[in-house]
Order: structure tokens, then sequence, then C-alpha cells
């Protein structure tokens, strides 16, 4: 057995009033959301919904500023083991596993249309009659011409991959690299290394979501893209959109970032916070390239 | 610094829990909130239960009675919901935030703070989901499965607060998971290899990479629900591309790993329980793990099981049908295992025991009508019926919460530090016990007959057994309210409790004090490794 000087107390923090806070705005947030979509659906022109939404937003916004502000003053005050370091890793690793599994979903949704359900309406396979229902459908990928196209018109054409989304790849895997150097900055503890390299990296985030939205613009205007464009259209915003919410996220953790470096925070032992930012980011990148890869090449 | 942050420095993390009900919505500890979750957890299985009971209160006989049929949608689908989300799933994550911590010498969970935001996160969404029975158009009405198009197209505007619900239960989930796998990895005793944690650290570590694989694919498919409802997407739509199978594809992917979250904890419980009072220790250990690993490495590419009669090419009913049977093979060297145990043990017959006895026979029992289910041609004939129904409340019933009850009963002197009755125990046992095969054992004969699910009303040939099944329901329901006086009796008062509690158990939890002090294990001195491995 060793001796009590071999182990650093685990800091198990007392009561906090922050979760239930947190709690009370998510569902606040939901809430909101719940009673918005009702009302846009059932076609009510204003929506207290709306209100719900930005009260929980904001409660949950200031909430999670208290929460991490705390996390930070408490780990400069030095109540943090390397132990506790250890926790927020697996914490983090585990939370980017979640969010692989949540892509996966919708990966696995593409890959079945595309080469399940899209032929089998056309009558392939073991379902055939179902092409009774639509006879005049062929089936395709991108799928330009739905099989009911009263209920949803397909788009006009389709997204090609090397206009915009090559730029868009080129920006965040450079991003990806710029972060890497800032980190590189954080290990030899060269604040301009790291405030400079970031810097870069959020404009490069910043500049792939103003493409984006251009993108989406143009989809919508020039190519009739829509959401309500069938099945292409479905599954080409719902992987790029919540990629897109996420490279929003991903942007604003490293902007904040970049504000700690500014004010002097982050050493080269102690920079979990940039590093749990980081790998976010890489991992958003990682994404970038299975849709760029299935959504915009194969998938055009 | 803050004076917030000087506070802390002060605290010598000794110090007892905090007066009064905010103790409750403020803690940050293990104990108060494992008895958060189990406490939330009885609440849900009262609701749940009254949800079952007016199913079978309306199927007591042919003919329409007591419900619309329309609301007898709504309990078949609230009971679902409430029992998987709100009873099972819950108490499991407060026996994990009980036990884990002491079992493995760890001075609390690893991420305090987002313990209580995981457990706070559900009394709002069991609000929401239950208060949409009381909105315009009535509750979710399409089954816990909630199969797209039902789900979508003809679903009342109350699936929105449903979809949301759901996401809040998935957020809490995958906080609660991160936490256990996270206290498991980091914050065992120095030098406890992962080879000497008890089995139920063993299985929730398995059930926690489960629930963060899994849950993030649920939010997947209700993100698709809302997307397809309210902004004209076309995921489960043919008319644009899309497919309602779909649907079923990515809800069982989820949905077949879900039902391994409930059970591997039991199994846990239950290779707890039976060493200690068969006063042996568990046969093949090693074995047991390497088991629960396999169930939930198959758990992921069996899904397609639920859906053999949606029309599948053959080669994926073959497929599936062959790599569900495989699953009895981990399953049955478990059985084997707890068998193997008892044999020529010491063994008495407390009410922990006996609910550990009763949940390998009649979940064994569950486990091999699932492998007739598994039978792909066999299938066609038996989905949708109340063979199905009998065959998911074996396991669960006397599967998973028969092993809660027998956890309750096993750590309740632990955690109150006061023995329970032991024949108002081992009462509520029979009662229970009789009540759940009076219920769920006519259910498939039924089924085999031919009575589908979901239904208010059936044919006159099925009259008999649902009377009986009811009969069983309502025995059942209300020997829970005498759990519940147990339970109470024993937090107020009874013969204290040693720190060993039971002869026969071994493990860290056993080393402290019953009832347990509210900080154990502050830091890892003097642990004995030896007992840590129960």
């Amino acid at each position: 057995m060793a001796t009590d000087a071999t182990y650093e107390t685990y800091y198990v923090p007392a009561d906090s009033k922050l979760p239930i806070f947190a709690s009370l705005g998510i569902f606040l947030t939901v809430f909101g959301l719940g009673n918005w979509f009702n009302d846009l659906t059932a076609g009510n022109e204003s929506s207290l919904g709306v209100w719900i939404l930005f009260l929980g937003g904001l409660v949950m916004g200031g909430t999670l500023f208290v929460w991490f502000s705390k996390v930070i003053e408490e780990n400069h005050a030095k109540m943090y083991s390397q132990q506790m370091n250890r926790s927020f890793v697996w914490g983090m690793s585990w939370f980017i596993f979640s969010e692989v599994m949540f892509f996966a979903a919708f990966f696995g949704a593409l890959f079945y249309v595309r080469v399940l359900a899209v032929p089998w309406i056309g009558g392939e396979g073991a379902r055939g009659p179902t092409d009774m229902l639509w006879p005049d459908y062929v089936p395709e990928w991108p799928l330009i011409n739905t099989p009911d196209p009263s209920l949803f018109p397909g788009a006009k054409e389709p997204m090609g991959p090397w206009g915009l989304p090559l730029i868009n790849t080129v920006l965040l895997v450079l991003s990806s690299f710029t972060v890497n150097i800032a980190h590189h900055g954080i290990k030899e503890n060269n604040r301009k290394k790291i405030v400079t390299w970031l810097s870069i990296t959020v404009a490069l985030g910043v500049a792939f979501l103003f493409c984006q939205a251009y993108e989406y613009y143009h989809a919508y205007e020039a190519l009739g893209l829509t959401l309500n464009a069938g099945i292409y259209g479905t599954t080409f915003y719902m992987l790029t959109g919540f990629h897109g919410a996420h490279v929003t996220l991903g942007t604003f953790m490293l902007a904040v970032m970049l504000g700690r470096a500014i004010k002097g925070h982050f050493r080269d032992d102690d920079c979990f916070g940039f590093e749990a930012a980081a790998w976010y980011w890489h991992f958003v990148d990682v994404v970038w390239i299975g849709l760029f890869v299935f959504v915009y090449i194969f998938g055009s | 610094m803050s004076s917030v942050i000087e506070d802390h420095h002060h605290d010598d993390h000794h110090h007892g829990p905090a007066k009064g009900i905010m103790r409750w919505v403020f803690t940050t500890n293990h104990k108060d909130i494992g008895t958060l979750y189990l406490w939330f957890s009885f609440m849900m299985f009262l609701l749940g239960g009254t949800f079952a009971l007016v199913i079978r209160a309306e199927l007591f006989q042919p003919g329409l009675q007591i419900v619309e049929p329309e609301f007898f949608n709504q309990m078949t689908t609230m009971h679902g919901l409430i029992m998987v989300f709100g009873a099972v799933m819950p108490a499991f994550v407060g026996l994990a935030n009980w036990l884990v911590p002491m079992m493995i010498g760890a001075p609390d969970m690893a991420l305090p703070r987002m313990n209580n935001y995981s457990f706070w996160i559900l009394p709002f969404a069991f609000t929401m989901l239950a208060s949409t029975l009381l909105m315009e158009g009535g509750g979710p009405n399409f089954g816990w499965t909630f199969y797209a198009p039902l789900s979508t197209t003809y679903a009342p505007p109350s699936v929105t607060f449903f979809i949301f619900a759901v996401h809040l239960m998935g957020i809490s989930s995958i906080m609660g998971s991160i936490n256990v796998i996270v206290t498991i990895l980091n914050l065992r005793a120095p030098g406890m290899t992962l080879m000497q944690m008890p089995l139920f650290v063993w299985t929730w570590l398995i059930t926690a990479y489960l629930l963060i694989a899994v849950m993030p694919v649920l939010a997947g498919v209700v993100t698709m629900m809302l997307m397809d409802i309210h902004f004209g997407t076309a995921f489960f739509s043919a008319a644009g591309g899309g497919d309602p199978v779909l649907f079923q594809h990515v809800f069982w992917f989820f949905g077949h790993p879900e039902v391994y979250i409930m059970i591997l904890p039991a199994f846990g419980v239950v290779s707890a329980i039976i060493p200690t009072f068969t006063r042996k220790k568990l046969f093949g250990y090693a074995s047991m793990v390497y088991a629960t690993a396999s169930i939930a490495f198959l758990s992921f590419i069996v899904w397609a099981h639920h859906m053999f009669t949606v029309g599948m090419p053959l080669a994926g009913e073959l497929y599936f049908m062959y790599a569900t049977m495989l699953i009895a093979v981990p399953t049955g060297v478990k059985v084997f295992n707890w068998v193997a145990t008892m044999w020529q043990g010491a063994m008495t017959f407390e009410t922990p025991m006996l609910f550990a006895i009763a949940f390998v026979i009649l979940f064994t029992i569950g486990g091999l009508s699932g492998l007739m289910l598994a039978i792909a041609p066999a299938d066609f004939q038996y989905h949708d019926t109340y063979f199905v129904v009998a065959h998911f409340h074996y396991v669960l019933v006397p599967g998973s919460i028969f092993s809660i009850m027998a956890a309750v009963y096993y750590w309740l002197p632990k955690w109150t530090g006061n023995m329970y009755d032991e024949t108002l125990g081992k009462t509520h046992f029979w009662l229970s016990f009789v009540g759940v095969n009076v219920t769920f054992f006519p259910q498939h004969f039924i089924g085999l007959a031919g009575m589908p699910r979901r239904i208010p009303d059936y044919a006159l040939q099925f009259a008999d057994f649902n009377m009986v099944s009811s009969m069983g329901a309502f025995l059942f329901g209300f020997s829970q309210l005498f759990f519940m006086f147990i339970v109470i009796k024993c937090i107020r008062g009874g013969k204290p409790a040693t720190a060993q509690v039971w002869e026969g158990a071994h493990g860290l939890e056993w080393t402290v004090p019953s009832p347990a002090p509210y900080h154990t294990f502050t830091t890892p001195d003097g642990i004995d490794l030896k007992e840590a491995h129960g």
C-alpha cells in the first residue's frame, strides 16, 4: 500500500446551483422550440414559443458561461489534479464519440436510401410491386425526379463538388493544420504563435460558414435544391446542415479559446480547454471529408 | 479569486449533507443523486404501472368497456415509454451512482456537477412527456416504437413535445454514461485492474458504452421525424424517394442495443447476489466479462430481427436470423455460470436471493421465447402478437425489474443502516412472483393463438386467458405499493445492519460502515484490494 503523499486528493465540488439552472434552461429551450414549430406548422402568425425559446437560450447561455468560468477559476486555483485532468480528457473523448454516432445515423440513412430505397421504389428487388404506384418513376442518384413531384418537387440540378464545396474543403483542411500550429505554440509557451495561428483558424472557420451560407442561397435560388426537394435535398441539407451547426459551435469554441489565449491562459502543461476545442475541430473536419466524398463527389 | 472558490478551499470533504429540500436540488454527492434516481424511477414505475392497469382493465373482457380506443393507444404508448426510459433505465443509473464509486474505491463520480445535471433533466423531460396526454389531439398514440408514418404524417401535434422529451432523455443518458465510463476508467483505487472489478461495474462499463453509441442514433431518428413533420423533408416518405422502413432500421439500430442496456446491469446485480447467498465465489468470472462484451457487440448487428415481416430481401432475413441466434451462446454461458455458482453452495434464501433465482429462471424463459422469435419463418406467425408481448415482458419484468428489486433489498441495509423486514420482503417476493407469472404466462398462449398486440378489443376465444392475465396484473401492480411500504419502513428504522450486512458478501462497499458515510474513500489509502473482487 502506498502512503498518503502518493495521492493527490480528487476534487469533489460542493453543492452547486448551476445544474438545476442548466436543466431549466435546456427545458425552456426545447419547450419553446416545440411550441414554435407547432405554431409554424399550424400556420399561426405569432408564437409564444419564440419567446420561451429566447428565455431558455438566455438561461442556458448564462448558466454555461458561469459554469465554464467557474471550472477555469478552479483550475487556476490549482484545485485539479492530473487525475482530474484525465477525467476531462476521457469525458471529451466520449462526447466526441457520441457525436460520431449522431452523424453515423444520418450517413446510414443516406447510404440506405441511395443503395436500397431509391431503386426499390422503382421496382427493383424484393419489393417489385411498389412501381405500380408511380410507373413513370426512374430510380437515379441524385434523385432529381421524385416519385411524386406534386408533393416533393425535385431540384433542377444537383450541387456539384468542384466549386464552393472544394474551396470549403481546402478551408477546413487548412484550418486543421493551423489549429495544430497554434497547439505547438502552446507547447512552446509562445503566446504570439498561439494567438496568430488561432486567429487564422477562427477566420478560416468563419470563411467556411460564409461560403456555406452562400452555397445554400445558390442552391435555393439557382438550383431549386430545397429541403422539400425529395430525398436528395433532405439528405443534402440534413448532413451539411448538422455539419454546419457543428462548425459554428467549433468556431465559437475556438474563438473563446482565442480570447482566453489573449488573456494569458494556457501553458504547455495546462491547456485542456484548448485541446478539447481542437479535438472537436478535427472531428468536424473529418466529418466534412466524409461529406465531401459521399454527398458531393459520389452524390452528384 | 472569488469568494466561491475560497469556500471550496475550506471544505474538508467530510462534511455531511446540506439541510432541507435544497440538498437534493443542488447536491453533487453520488449517493444523494443515486437516491434521487431511484425514487424518480419508482415514481415513474407507479405511473407506467397505472397505465398498464388501464390497459389490463380494458382487456379484462372483450368489447369496449372503460376507455376509448384512441386513449387505449395512448396508454400502450406511454406505458412503454415511461417504463423503458423513466423506470428501468434511471433505476439502473441510480444503482450505478450509489454503487460504482463504492465498489471501485472512488471518492465520488468523476464529474459530480454534470452528474446532478444528468438527473435533473429527467423530471423536466418526463413532465413534458406526460403532459402530452392533456394536449389537444391527445398524447403519442403510435406505440413506444413510434414507427413512421404513424408517428409523422398521422401523428397528433403533441408528437413534437414527445420528440423533444426524447432529446432531453438522450442528453441525460449520454452525460450519465460518460460519467460512469470516466469514473470506472479513471477513478479505480490504485492497483485495481479491470479484471479485479466486481461484475456489476463491468456490466455498467459496457452498458455505458452501448448508451453512448446508440442514444445519439435515437436523437438522429427523432430529428428526422421532426424535420419530416415540420420542414417538408422526405426521410420516411416514399413519394419523395425516402422510405418508412428507413425509420425502422434507424430506430432498431438504437432499439436493440437499448434492450441490452436494460438487461446487462441486471446481469451484474445477479452476479453479485448469487455468490453472496451461496457463500461461493462467482463461477467463471472472466467468461462472464467476455460474455457480456460479446452480447454488447452482437447487439449492434441483429437489429432487423424486429422487422422480419417488413419485406426484407431473403439474404437479410437469413443473416439477421443466424446472427440473432448467436446471442444465445454468451447468454447461455451466463446462465450456466449462475447455476454453477449455486452448485454445491451453502445456500440461504433471503429476499434478494429469491429475486435473483427467480431472475435466472424467468429471464431464461424470456430468452428462450426470444430464440423462437429469432426464427424468421416462425416469426411471420408470432410477429405483433401477444407472444411478443409475453416475451419481452418476461425479460423486462422478472428480468430487469426483479433484478432492480433484488438490488434494492440487497443494498438497502448498506444505504439505510437498517435491515428491512425479512418476512415482509419474502411476502412481497411471492406476491410479485405469482403476479408476474399469472399476468404474462397466459399471454404466450393467446399470442400463439393469434391475438394481436396493441388492440383494445379482441375475439371471444381469447377471453379467459385475458381475464387471468388482468387479475395477475392487478396483483402484481398493487404488490408494488407493498414494496414501497417495506422500503419506507426500512428507511425509518429496523434492526441495525453491520458493515458486511450479509455473511457471504465481499466487495469494497461492504468494508465501509452501514449506513455508508456521506463521503467514502476520499483518498484511496487503506483499501484492501483482496476484498474488491466481490
